[in-house]
């Protein structure tokens, strides 16, 4: 269950942006992704979830075991609460919401239209549907954004929960969370600049 | 020494660089001499008058319009298949050259149109399917417009280039079996070369020469244009990077 | 799979606008022929099946542009192509909402309007099945140019343009068989071409359209 990544390099635009990132996710670990803006925090996430190829390296996990939270909560205005996560539940093939409203204490919200939530409110309810995935690594995108004390607390929590149960999580964030956590600083692994589009060689 | 070698945009620019003057030459010196055969040194036809001469300009250039789609057929697929970067470029560098062409087959058709069938215009199927495929061609280069990543934009024109030839040809047929159901096209329709009497046939042979040669090397022009642009690019990127 | 398809369904009748919106403007078209043409029955009741066809796929078209935007616009989009359902079935499912949400409806209201424009009566069972047959091909090819168009700003006025020339077999055919089945002539063939470009459509445009948007989230 343990995801290895070697090697691994990342494009963004044609341009490799990082390179020769190794790491070792295992069960029950959370891991930070730091690193200054631009970095490329976001475009390793975007690999490891498969939307885009790696430039060069492996990882050592099928993609059915990680799912990818994304700056965007993908919620539609128009559903309710309980719509939303029903939807990604039954993507996912799941049929309980009720422990990921709890968890986030959406109960109260739960017939309300995704369109009158506050913007914390609607990142809870982003951050509920990881809990109707089933899945075991958490690939995540700054997921605290507009999230108060008490909801940055909830969401700790959670992802607590979810490792004590066999779970990982790979967490990009700038702000600390309260977590018993692993820190891997991206820095470190800037590439040299070097251009992807195949034109190397016209600079001879 | 594989052909591929020559997708290596480095090698690309010393072989075009070498070539291209030829062609362009060769074009130039094939044109004065298809066109003056052409215009000077054949006989009025009896019921067209001068108009038909027209015939030299008009179908090289509806050749080109259809092949130039081909040519970006075959590049589009080399690219989306070996990822070979001047492949997509030369599709991309096609693409104007033959919606010009498309043009001036669609207005020289006109123009001959006029007093051979008394209008400029008709929805006689082979001009429909021109115009048909002047869309195409509008909607490709709007494609590689509009999208900024350079490698994004060579799969998704590819994509569009396949996929839009297959409606192509269903549009070519759909054209044709619309318009017999209205009335008869064929006098107007017919196939000009075999209309063609044997004192125009020669000079039209060295026009359609001179045509693919022109074709050669304002492809060849565009496409280290566009080469140069990428490193620029490139250049721009790494100076931003470092 | 038909958790996607419902989806489609309740946000394209919730948010109102592309339900009834194209039906609105196909209305609005067929009711401005006249304006233009002028009055004469006769007249009108030869250009009703071009009138209907040419309307019906320009109301298709007005709602193109949202099959895939605002899934992309709040991120959805990335999250269904991680999603453990092939993306080439959420394309085809939402193509498939597409159509009922735009093309059945049009299908439906075609008669109505076919009695405006003074159809002769034979032509109504063939606007019914051509546009029947033909919508969902435009329905799936449209699907295909808003995968292509999905990351752009401003992605709508391209997307008509790189639509509109894929929509010519399907209209020239659909036309055709409604022109001859109003005017009592035989339509199979026209009909036929008609079903075997929708059948080609429908089973090989969405894993196109997938790989499109696959490029396209990279």
């Amino acid at each position: 269950m343990d995801m290895n990544v070697s090697n691994l390099a990342c494009a963004r635009g044609g341009i490799v942006i990082l390179e020769g990132v190794s790491f070792t996710l295992s069960a029950g670990q959370i891991l930070i992704l730091r690193g200054p803006n631009g970095i490329g925090k976001t475009t390793m996430l975007r690999t490891l979830a498969g939307l885009q190829p790696a430039v060069e390296g492996d990882v050592s996990l099928s993609l059915d075991h990680l799912t990818y939270g994304a700056h965007a909560d993908g919620l539609k205005s128009t559903l309710t609460v309980t719509e939303n996560l029903n939807f990604w539940a039954k993507v996912y093939g799941v049929s309980d919401i009720t422990p990921a409203l709890s968890a986030f204490n959406l109960h109260d919200l739960k017939d309300r239209l995704a369109h009158n939530l506050s913007a914390g409110q609607k990142r809870r309810l982003g951050l509920a549907r990881l809990l109707v995935t089933g899945r075991k690594i958490w690939a995540l995108d700054e997921p605290t954004v507009s999230l108060d004390v008490a909801s940055v607390q909830l969401f700790a929590d959670a992802v607590h929960a979810h490792c004590a149960a066999g779970g990982a999580a790979l967490i990009a964030t700038h702000i600390d969370l309260g977590l018993k956590a692993d820190v891997l600083d991206l820095g470190p692994f800037k590439a040299k600049p070097r251009d992807l589009g195949g034109f190397d060689e016209a600079f001879e | 020494m594989s052909f591929w070698e020559y997708a290596n945009p480095k090698k690309f620019m010393q072989t075009s660089g070498i070539f291209l003057p030829w062609f362009a030459g060769l074009a130039i010196v094939v044109f004065v001499v298809g066109l003056v055969w052409g215009f000077f040194f054949t006989p009025e036809a009896e019921n067209f008058g001068t108009s038909v001469k027209i015939i030299f300009v008009h179908v090289p250039a509806a050749m080109i319009a259809i092949n130039a789609w081909l040519m970006m057929l075959v590049t589009s697929l080399v690219w989306l298949v070996r990822r070979h970067h001047v492949s997509a470029l030369a599709a991309k560098a096609a693409a104007p050259i033959g919606m010009t062409m498309t043009l001036i087959a669609l207005f020289t058709g006109a123009i001959w149109g006029q007093p051979m069938w008394g209008t400029y215009w008709a929805w006689d199927p082979r001009l429909t399917s021109f115009l048909v495929l002047f869309l195409f061609y509008l909607g490709y280069i709007a494609l590689w417009e509009a999208i900024d990543n350079p490698d994004t934009a060579a799969d998704l024109t590819s994509v569009l280039c396949l996929v839009g030839s297959v409606f192509a040809v269903l549009s070519r047929y759909a054209v044709n079996f619309w318009n017999q159901g209205l009335h008869q096209g064929a006098s107007l329709s017919m196939d000009k070369q075999e209309h063609v009497a044997d004192a125009y046939s020669n000079p039209l042979y060295v026009c359609i020469a001179a045509f693919i040669l022109l074709f050669i090397a304002l492809v060849l022009m565009r496409t280290r244009t566009e080469i140069r642009a990428r490193r620029l690019k490139a250049l721009q990127a790494r100076e931003r990077a470092a | 799979m038909i958790a996607i398809l419902i989806r489609d369904l309740r946000l394209g009748l919730r948010s109102g606008g592309g339900f009834g919106l194209g039906l609105a403007f196909f209305l609005i078209v067929v009711v401005l022929v006249p304006f233009g043409v002028g009055p004469q029955s006769a007249l009108l009741a030869k250009i009703a099946p071009g009138i209907l066809w040419v309307g019906a796929l320009l109301a298709c078209l007005l709602s193109l542009d949202r099959i895939f935007a605002l899934d992309f616009e709040d991120g959805s989009l990335d999250l269904l192509a991680t999603a453990p359902v092939p993306l080439e079935g959420v394309v085809a499912m939402k193509a498939l909402a597409h159509w009922l949400t735009t093309g059945l409806p049009l299908t439906i209201a075609a008669p109505f309007l076919g009695v405006l424009l003074n159809m002769p009566d034979q032509g109504f069972g063939w606007l019914v099945l051509t546009l029947a047959i033909g919508t969902p091909a435009l329905s799936f090819i449209g699907t295909f140019g808003a995968a292509l168009t999905v990351g752009l700003k401003r992605g709508g006025l391209l997307l008509s343009l790189l639509v509109l020339p894929l929509y010519v077999p399907t209209l020239i055919f659909g036309a055709e068989a409604l022109r001859r089945g109003a005017e009592g002539m035989a339509a199979n063939t026209p009909l036929l071409m008609l079903a075997g470009i929708t059948a080609g459509v429908v089973a090989l445009l969405p894993f196109v359209a997938a790989a499109t948007i696959r490029i396209n989230l990279r």
